[in-house]
């Protein structure tokens, strides 16, 4: 008998909190997008296993759309980041307070 | 139910990839150096993608590699080059006082609850095994006739609208890290 889908679905909420923690502690930009990406993959690990559970290739096909749409976001983010690095020689956010009222 | 009534290799990959994803996830959260962070992130893609291949993702384990690690990760490390490999963060330091204390007792409070909720539904589903007898896992075959179809009839509108959201996304962010050029006619006016 196959390991319960339990166990994947406990190790994908372990990963999502490790990367929310890192999300709201780190302040590295490029470390903070990083983190995005392992909440990224836990919800893709968790869309798979559910995928596999319930027999319903949708989950998978959304997966597939995750991966697109995270790709797209990583290639605008590191390019905001390098826009800000110009500017400021520093990625991380503490220092971004111009809109601090 | 005791792991012992599973099957040992079924167990045995789970462990490897709960291995990978583990350790590579704190490594992300706590090295000081970016780029060992990347190497890090890349260790918990690869045991993503093993915990794909043990639910019959295959293709989806071979994306996995090929954009997450094989492209994502490869843009982190080219702009952690690009902006200087020495800049460490100071992981010790706190700028808001309990910060640490907070966002912990958040994310516990949260995936706690997320867990115990799914213990409370029987796991949503009912379904005590990842797999059953007789299904893709257990004859080697993966599904990427199945992905292929869904991809390509139900969700084709998405599909197409992912072309756009590429081409958007290429576009702005050569936009965004393009260097302004000064022209000579600024220049002399200035």
């Amino acid at each position: 008998m196959s390991v319960p889908a339990a166990w994947y679905l406990v190790l994908a909420a372990a990963l999502f909190g490790i990367g929310a923690f890192g999300l709201l502690t780190r302040r590295s930009a490029l470390i903070m997008f990083m983190c995005i990406e392992l909440m990224l993959n836990a919800v893709n690990l968790t869309f798979v296993t559910f995928s596999r559970t319930l027999s319903d290739i949708s989950g998978q096909a959304i997966v597939f759309f995750v991966m697109v749409v995270a790709a797209a976001e990583v290639t605008v983010g590191l390019g905001i980041v390098v826009a800000v690095f110009r500017r400021r020689s520093s990625t991380s956010v503490d220092e971004l307070s111009e809109l601090k009222g | 139910m005791t792991a012992a009534a599973y099957a040992v290799p079924s167990v045995l990959i789970f462990l490897t990839s709960a291995g990978l994803i583990l350790v590579g996830a704190i490594g992300v959260i706590s090295v000081k150096n970016p780029v060992h962070a990347a190497l890090s992130l890349i260790m918990t893609l690869f045991g993503v993608a093993v915990a794909f291949v043990a639910q019959s993702a295959d293709f989806l384990a071979a994306v996995q590699i090929i954009v997450y690690a094989g492209a994502i990760v490869v843009l982190f490390l080219f702009v952690i080059m690009f902006l200087g490999v020495d800049r460490r963060e100071h992981v010790t330091v706190e700028p808001l006082v309990g910060q640490r204390a907070f966002a912990g007792a958040g994310v516990f409070l949260t995936t706690g609850g997320l867990v115990a909720l799914m213990a409370k539904s029987h796991w949503v589903s009912g379904a005590m095994s990842v797999s059953s007898p007789g299904a893709p896992i257990a004859t080697g075959q993966g599904n990427v006739r199945e992905l292929g179809t869904a991809v390509f009839t139900t969700y084709l509108f998405a599909f197409e609208a992912t072309a756009a959201l590429l081409i958007i996304a290429v576009v702005g962010a050569v936009l965004l890290a393009r260097r302004e050029r000064v022209t000579p006619v600024e220049e002399d006016a200035a």
